[in-house]
């Protein structure tokens, strides 16, 4: 993993300094709100429906046990004994007190920590891939380039008040899985025919009100180009970005407006003038990253043997343990996903249990899905037994990874000041529904998504079923769609018709499953046979008139 | 009725004007009345609470109950963890909102 150097450090502790002092002036009343709010949010903190929220950035979803370790104790000491792992690959915390801010913010940095990059209209904390380093899919390993792109945007004074926030995602699998083409910035790291690695640039994606899958802006842009390619790419955002209008400010809309092919002339302008100015870190400093992601010592000749006579453990095994690079070695998923539990949130106790699992077990290392899960990526096959009965133990042992329960969910109306509806009772009653193992894994690969608003922290758009609440005359009301995917397919769901109550979606949810089941041939995921017979069948099960009784 | 909400500045907490000070629990909100904008100058000076706003509410036989969902939800707290609400002892605590 990376570690901080000098400047790395001094600079984090710099701005734990300096929000102190601005916290300070607020609770001495020499700071208004309006003046304070900017300044909180620069540091993660807002002010959601019960109390502040601190998102902690999670650089491209990496820890290692010490950070995790610490994040648990954070969640003992200043919140309510739990966190929440979010679709960013971040944590939240539900219940900060201002006052003890800058101490949190100061605890985290001592592990190489902080909330920048977090919040408003800058460059985001960049997501990556999940098994970075681990799949044997990887052309090369995204972290070094994601670290090095962590290093460009954090403190950018150029893209610091951008049109609005600006989302960046890499990846180096042909499997996408950080729902790339969603992003401000989708790079898929690639090969040449002369077997060079550069970096496929995809702009304009993203979610929320107008969702949309990017375009691929340039085929190849060699690797030690890419920061003055993003670099140009966020220059003609920022000059052209919309900033009248937040609801037409994303690079989305920018991209849509003027076309990709004149998007793409602009920024190919703008990097032959970049290109001219030397501003590219040079290739050593990325060599110099990269020595911090070096393969971990896996034992030569471990075992891919595995003792499965522990149905449940054969089952785990089968659901939640990936194919690792290095023989002998696994990829393990914790899901945190339990039958009828709130999707992400996990105990100061289970978060010092997977920090320390990590440290016994996996190179110390962890990292957060967008999915609100836990992995271990270096995992030997010979320890995954012992570690399965302690997930168990701890209640995160739920076989359920890319079924049905394992639900993408985000904080809606029960935290989230943006909520128009909640996201997390919905999750449970469906969790619920569909609580038997074998009917989920009968359904198979199925991914269910839900928002809370049209901002789409769920990423309902790009579930295979993804449902969007809504304030319907103060009533929560719940759209479903159908259809949409991420990664390699991506998809954007297409809505099924009128929307229903809390139980009237749940039980759509299920219909649209057994049209599934009465339709699918061989082979087929949900969204496969979607795609295949169209929204017609499903909405005609789904929105049938019950027989009337008597 | 017309009451008065904001969160407590340097916790968070959800609170409610009583006509004389602030209080957690939604059943204290007074009526604001035609001096609802005084009270939140007033109050917003003296930098104890932030993101004052007046709200609709209805006085009924339970007590004061919020127009607006995220209201009822900001005085109870969240549905899905009624242990971290201010009716911890009651299940069905969350029927309230809805």
């Amino acid at each position: 993993m990376y570690q901080y150097d000098q400047y790395d450090r001094s600079m984090v502790d710099a701005r734990v300094a300096e929000f102190r002092g601005q916290v300070e002036r607020r609770l001495a009343g020499d700071l208004t709100e309006d003046q304070f709010k900017p300044l909180r949010l620069k540091n993660g903190l807002y002010l959601q429906l019960h109390a502040y929220m601190l998102r902690v950035a999670i650089p491209y979803g990496t820890l290692n046990s010490r950070q995790m370790r610490l994040l648990g104790d954070i969640a003992d000491k200043y919140d309510r004994g739990y966190g929440h792992f979010t679709t960013r690959q971040n944590i939240q915390y539900n219940w900060i007190k201002l006052s003890d801010a800058p101490n949190i913010l100061a605890e985290l940095a001592t592990v190489e920590m902080h909330a920048i990059q977090t919040s408003g209209n800058c460059i985001r904390n960049t997501t990556s891939d999940q098994f970075a380093g681990a799949a044997a899919d990887e052309l090369t390993d995204p972290r070094p380039y994601a670290e090095l792109l962590r290093q460009w945007s954090t403190f950018h004074p150029e893209f610091d008040y951008l049109p609005r926030k600006f989302k960046i995602a890499i990846i180096a699998s042909e499997t996408d899985r950080a729902a790339m083409r969603l992003h401000d910035i989708g790079i898929q790291l690639v090969k040449n025919d002369a077997g060079e690695i550069g970096c496929k640039f995809h702009a304009g994606g993203g979610m929320g009100r107008t969702p949309m899958i990017a375009p691929v802006i340039a085929e190849f842009v060699p690797a030690l180009q890419m920061i003055s390619y993003l670099e140009a790419c966020l220059r003609v955002y920022n000059r052209y970005g919309r900033r009248d209008n937040k609801y037409k400010a994303r690079i989305k809309i920018l991209v849509h407006e003027i076309g990709a092919a004149e998007y793409r002339r602009q920024v190919e302008e703008e990097f032959a003038h970049i290109l001219t100015l030397g501003l590219e870190p040079p290739a050593e400093e990325l060599e110099r990253i990269k020595g911090f992601f070096e393969q971990p010592g896996f034992e030569v000749g471990a075992s891919d043997e595995l003792d499965l006579s522990d149905p449940d453990f054969a089952l785990w095994v089968d659901q939640n343990v990936h194919a690792h690079k290095q023989p002998g070695y696994a990829i393990v998923n914790i899901s945190l996903k339990p039958t009828g539990g709130i999707p992400g949130d996990a105990t100061a106790d289970q978060i010092r249990l997977m920090a320390d699992l990590a440290r016994d077990h996996s190179f110390d290392e962890l990292r957060v899905t967008h999915a609100q899960n836990i992995v271990l990526p270096h995992v030997k096959k010979a320890d995954l037994y012992g570690i399965w009965q302690k997930l168990d133990e701890a209640g995160l042992a739920a076989a359920n990874l890319d079924l049905i329960g394992d639900i993408i969910a985000c904080p809606g109306l029960d935290y989230c000041a943006l909520a128009n509806a909640r996201s997390i009772p919905l999750a449970q009653k469906i969790s619920n529904r569909f609580a038997d193992l074998g009917r989920q894994r009968d359904l198979g690969e199925l991914k269910l998504k839900i928002s809370g608003c049209i901002n789409a922290c769920g990423h309902h758009h790009a579930g295979h079923i993804g449902i969007l609440g809504v304030d319907k005359k103060g009533v929560e009301n719940y759209q479903l769609s159908l259809g949409g995917c991420e990664g390699a397919d991506t998809s954007l769901g297409q809505i099924t018709g009128p929307g229903f109550s809390e139980d009237g979606v749940v039980d759509a949810v299920e219909k649209a499953t057994d049209v599934y089941l009465a339709h699918r041939a061989e082979g087929e995921r949900f969204v496969d046979t979607y795609r295949r017979i169209g929204m017609a069948p499903f909405k005609e099960a789904i929105y049938a008139k019950e027989p009337a009784h008597g | 009725m017309k009451i008065i909400t904001a969160s407590d500045l340097r916790t968070g907490d959800v609170v409610w004007w009583t006509g004389d000070g602030w209080s957690r629990h939604v059943n204290d909100a007074v009526e604001a009345g035609e001096h609802a904008e005084a009270v939140i100058a007033r109050e917003n000076a003296k930098q104890i609470v932030t993101d004052t706003q007046v709200i609709e509410a209805t006085r009924t036989d339970e007590g004061v109950r919020p127009a607006h969902i995220k209201d009822r939800i900001r005085a109870l707290g969240p549905t899905v963890r009624l242990d971290l609400s201010l009716k911890p002892a009651d299940p069905a605590a969350g029927n309230w909102v809805i």
